[in-house]
């Protein structure tokens, strides 16, 4: 019984060391779930001998507060733009420099020099897309890019509309709608974006995010959700098309850095140079089915991608996107208030 | 005589000692994984937010006042915060309501795996864990499947002509019920179980001897005597009840906030950590007085045992 | 008088059976769709195994569920064994100074809202982390362990209550020692209520999101953490698959130590 114990356990050991004298090196990628193109991880694993992990989280601020605690273990980690700031400010990114690094030449131009990270200088660009209407067309056919859909709802929709429980999204519509711009703290706005929000939801039949599967079952006629999302839905039902509201939507993106407390940190950085390269950035796109910010990377992408109306922004509503931006604490504590009054 | 006093006193503190040590493990594993932490909870209930999540070290009550009181956002007036207090009886309400239908199904349930011959009884009870092995989401989802409006159940009653057009079954508060009942189900089974398996049926018996009738029985002998099992039974699913939202989001459409909701999005988007502690303790402490009031009720029977 | 039974009572036996019904439909509802050759959870398309054999491809998938298992397992054996000896250590007793005490923090777990012990875990843990260097899965066992134990206990506390204390001390009587007296006489009586709180402690266990979401380290995920990071995304049969697969898995092992249960009777 002892020998056999003995030689069960040096089977074992021999099995695990093997296992680790392949791996030459380890990346460990904090990403949102479901974001991450196996296919092209395991790509990036057989060129350098990198053995990578991926652990999922479902929203910035999960992620924002297990890395500030410390002792995670991750290396990367891909935050909304909204939210890079905090991240700098707070001294949780290390400075890569992906601005000048090999690949940086292709990324876009208009994406090479954001607001959120001056030069790139700890990120780059993940993905992108931005939040607008998405709806049945042949339940409704009247106009479809306008928040109206979803804070006025015409009435072969009413009952079925969902709003997905993005809180800063759905306020940053709200106010949008009312005239006013995006993070504003003018309580006059915000007394008509609570009153809209309010007198809008009677109509919404739920907030939730599950929208892909339930547009397509007609659980749902019309939606507010994310472009790529609305992509898919299409793809199952052509009826369903994307509006782009004319009040004005946000653009937001997700950007890959390196954390300063990052273990490999080597490892980390060609995986943000392997990113800038348009045929890597355009497998992944081809799986989360978003937008990068990579030029020259549509060749890569699946054909249903290219010229789809909910990936490229028709040249109409081009000027009519903000970008996502971090609101001050203030203005963030009376956005919370509005939407526990609208959730109560 | 005094020595024998001596050793009746003697004996008693030496069995009160090897309770202590009995207890020792269970005590060490909560202390250090969840007693401990809360105190930092309850520390973090009075500090001051910090502006972008977590805290500042500043003392600040700001996060109890808020719990109970808010000013209104426009006009700055003091009120009560109604949005949290209907939040609260909202959780309270479902909770409840859950319990008492898991009693009512889980009830018989029990009685009738309980009186199961012995060789098939340890069968009839794997099977109904069995379901729940199996992932809470996708059960959720299986759920979801069944009520809405192209499921299982309208897909039926439409191709028998039944009906018109599809009942409108998901996203109501019956569907949140059903969930609920159907998740928490096994934690209210399992303890009766454990409670009725050693019934006595020759009280039952003398019982009938008694000329009394079924109901009769039902009452007075066997419901008192698996009391202990529908306590345990109740306690397991109204307390993880009041701090679900999973289920009650999926299937209720998740246009309400429940009191887990609540709490978690002062630790999210809210911003608002000692909000969420203070809030969260509050929640424990009623809890916990409810809780205590139970016991006291229970452990009054447990001295006439043995 | 042979068809008079004591134990009947009016309508029982049909609201249970229907129970069992109930419970089991939208498992089979589930396990039905897993099959489904279509990517949709709501309509049928005709039958196929591509689910199943995506399932196996995704290594994310295979480690989350072993991972679960591993938790689950030692969480649960351990919370039991504690579970149990707490049981006897504060019933069928007179009431003694901090019992009161010990019940409640026995059953402290319980009481908090999830999120609440999910992030006083994440800074308590942080600590340790920076200060041992150890992030193994030892932390999310621990806490796992930890809110285990009340679900443990309640069952094998209700059951010892109905216990009757003449046996053990018949037992005694007999020169049996305290522990022979526990292994022989305590243990088998007890024994349905520390099986009913194992198998409570692990399928909490296995369900657990909230707290496991905060605890996790790199590399850690548990079939819900990943499953929670899906339903943003969409949800296609490939988890039905997994818990089809699951599901099979448990009832093998359930019948295993059923028979293996049985051999020794």
């Amino acid at each position: 019984m002892k020998r056999m114990t003995a030689t069960i356990a040096m089977t074992a050991a021999l099995l695990a060391s093997t296992g680790l004298a392949r791996a030459e090196g380890v990346l460990n990628i904090y990403n949102w779930g479901n974001y991450t193109s196996p296919e092209m991880i395991k790509k990036f694993e057989d060129k350098y001998k990198v053995k990578v992990t991926i652990t999922d989280y479902d929203s910035n601020d999960t992620a924002l507060a297990k890395v500030r605690q410390g002792g995670s273990g991750f290396d990367m980690v891909v935050p909304s733009q909204n939210y890079i700031p905090i991240w700098i400010s707070e001294g949780l990114l290390l400075e890569t420099d992906p601005g000048k690094m090999e690949n940086f030449k292709n990324v876009a131009k208009e994406w090479a020099n954001p607001d959120f990270d001056p030069g790139r200088k700890y990120t780059v660009p993940w993905a992108m897309g931005i939040v607008g209407t998405v709806v049945n067309t042949d339940v409704y056919k009247g106009d479809i890019n306008t928040w109206g859909i979803i804070f006025d709802t015409p009435d072969e929709l009413k009952g079925k509309v969902n709003v997905v429980p993005e809180m800063t999204d759905v306020i940053d519509a709200a106010v949008l709608y009312n005239g006013g711009k995006k993070c504003t703290g003018d309580l006059t706005i915000l007394k008509k974006v609570r009153d809209t929000l309010l007198k809008a939801k009677p109509n919404w039949v739920a907030m939730e995010y599950g929208t892909i599967e339930k547009m397509g079952s007609g659980d749902f006629a019309a939606s507010s959700d994310w472009n790529g999302s609305a992509f898919r839905q299409r793809l199952k039902n052509p009826a369903i098309k994307f509006g782009y509201p004319k009040e004005g939507f946000v653009n937001w993106s997700d950007n890959l850095s390196v954390l300063k407390a990052a273990k490999n940190v080597e490892n980390a950085k060609l995986f943000q140079n392997f990113m800038m390269d348009p045929e890597n950035a355009g497998m992944n796109s081809g799986f989360h089915r978003y937008a990068n910010g990579i030029a020259g990377s549509d060749k890569y992408m699946p054909a249903d991608m290219k010229g789809a109306p909910e990936i490229n922004i028709p040249a109409e509503f081009a000027s009519v996107g903000v970008p996502s931006m971090t609101c001050p604490p203030e203005v963030q504590a009376l956005y919370t208030k509005i939407w526990t009054e609208l959730q109560k | 005589m005094a020595d024998a006093v001596g050793t009746i006193e003697a004996e008693k503190s030496r069995d009160i000692r090897k309770r202590w040590l009995l207890s020792l493990p269970a005590l060490l594993i909560i202390l250090i994984a969840a007693t401990g932490p809360l105190l930092i909870v309850v520390v973090y209930s009075f500090l001051t937010p910090g502006p972008y999540g977590d805290v500042v070290w500043t003392p600040s009550i700001d996060g109890w006042i808020n719990v109970a009181l808010q000013k209104d956002i426009f006009d700055d007036t003091l009120s009560l915060a109604d949005a949290h207090i209907s939040i609260f009886l909202r959780s309270t309400v479902l909770s409840l309501v859950t319990t008492v239908l898991t009693l009512l199904v889980g009830f018989p349930t029990a009685y009738f795996i309980a009186t199961r011959p012995q060789s098939t009884r340890e069968l009839w009870l794997l099977l109904i864990t069995i379901p729940f092995w199996t992932n809470l989401l996708i059960r959720t989802f299986a759920i979801l499947e069944i009520i809405r409006n192209d499921g299982l159940i309208n897909g039926l009653l439409l191709k028998f002509d039944l009906i018109a057009k599809p009942i409108q079954m998901l996203f109501t508060d019956g569907a949140i019920l059903t969930g609920m009942v159907y998740v928490y189900l096994p934690l209210m089974v399992l303890p009766l179980y454990a409670s009725m398996e050693k019934l006595d049926f020759r009280l039952v018996e003398a019982g009938y001897d008694l000329y009394a009738t079924p109901f009769k029985v039902l009452r007075r002998i066997i419901i008192p005597l698996v009391k202990p099992g529908i306590i345990a039974g109740s306690i397991l699913v109204f307390i993880p009840a009041l701090g679900a939202y999973v289920t009650p989001s999926i299937l209720g459409g998740g246009k309400n906030l429940m009191l887990g909701n609540l709490i978690e999005l002062q630790f999210g988007q809210g911003r608002n950590w000692p909000l969420g502690s203070a809030l969260s303790i509050s929640l424990m402490l009623i809890v916990m007085v409810a809780l205590l009031f139970y016991v006291r009720n229970a452990g009054s029977q447990e001295t006439r045992h043995g | 008088m042979a068809s008079f039974s004591v134990r009947r009572q009016r309508g029982f036996t049909t609201i249970a059976l229907l129970c069992f019904a109930a419970l089991y439909l939208p498992i089979a509802v589930l396990v039905f769709y897993s099959f489904n050759a279509g990517e949709s959870l709501a309509s049928f398309d005709g039958l196929s195994l591509r689910w199943f054999a995506k399932a196996f491809e995704n290594q994310q998938v295979i480690d989350a569920s072993i991972r679960s298992l591993q938790i689950a397992s030692v969480a649960a054996v351990v919370a039991t064994i504690a579970a149990t000896m707490a049981a006897l250590a504060t019933t069928r007793t007179e009431p003694y100074r901090g019992l009161t005490v010990k019940y409640a923090f026995i059953n402290q777990p319980l009481m908090i809202p999830e999120i609440v012990t999910a992030v006083a875990l994440l800074i308590f843990f942080a600590r340790i982390k920076i200060w041992t260097g150890y992030s193994g899965l030892g932390y999310l066992i621990a806490a796992h362990t930890a809110f285990c134990i009340p679900f443990a206990y309640l069952p094998i506390r209700a059951r010892l209550e109905n216990m009757d204390l003449t046996l053990e001390k018949a037992a005694a009587d007999l020169y049996a020692t305290p522990w022979n007296a526990f292994r022989y006489v305590t243990l088998p009586l007890l024994w349905p209520g520390i099986l009913a709180g194992f198998m409570l402690a692990f399928v909490i266990s296995l369900d657990d999101v909230v707290i496991t979401e905060f605890v996790k380290s790199a590399g850690q995920d548990t079939l819900p953490t990943y499953m929670l990071g899906q339903i943003r995304r969409s949800i296609t049969p490939e988890m039905n698959a997994i818990s089809t697969l699951f599901l099979g898995l448990s009832i093998c092992v359930v019948t295993v130590f059923f028979i293996v249960n049985r051999n020794r009777a």
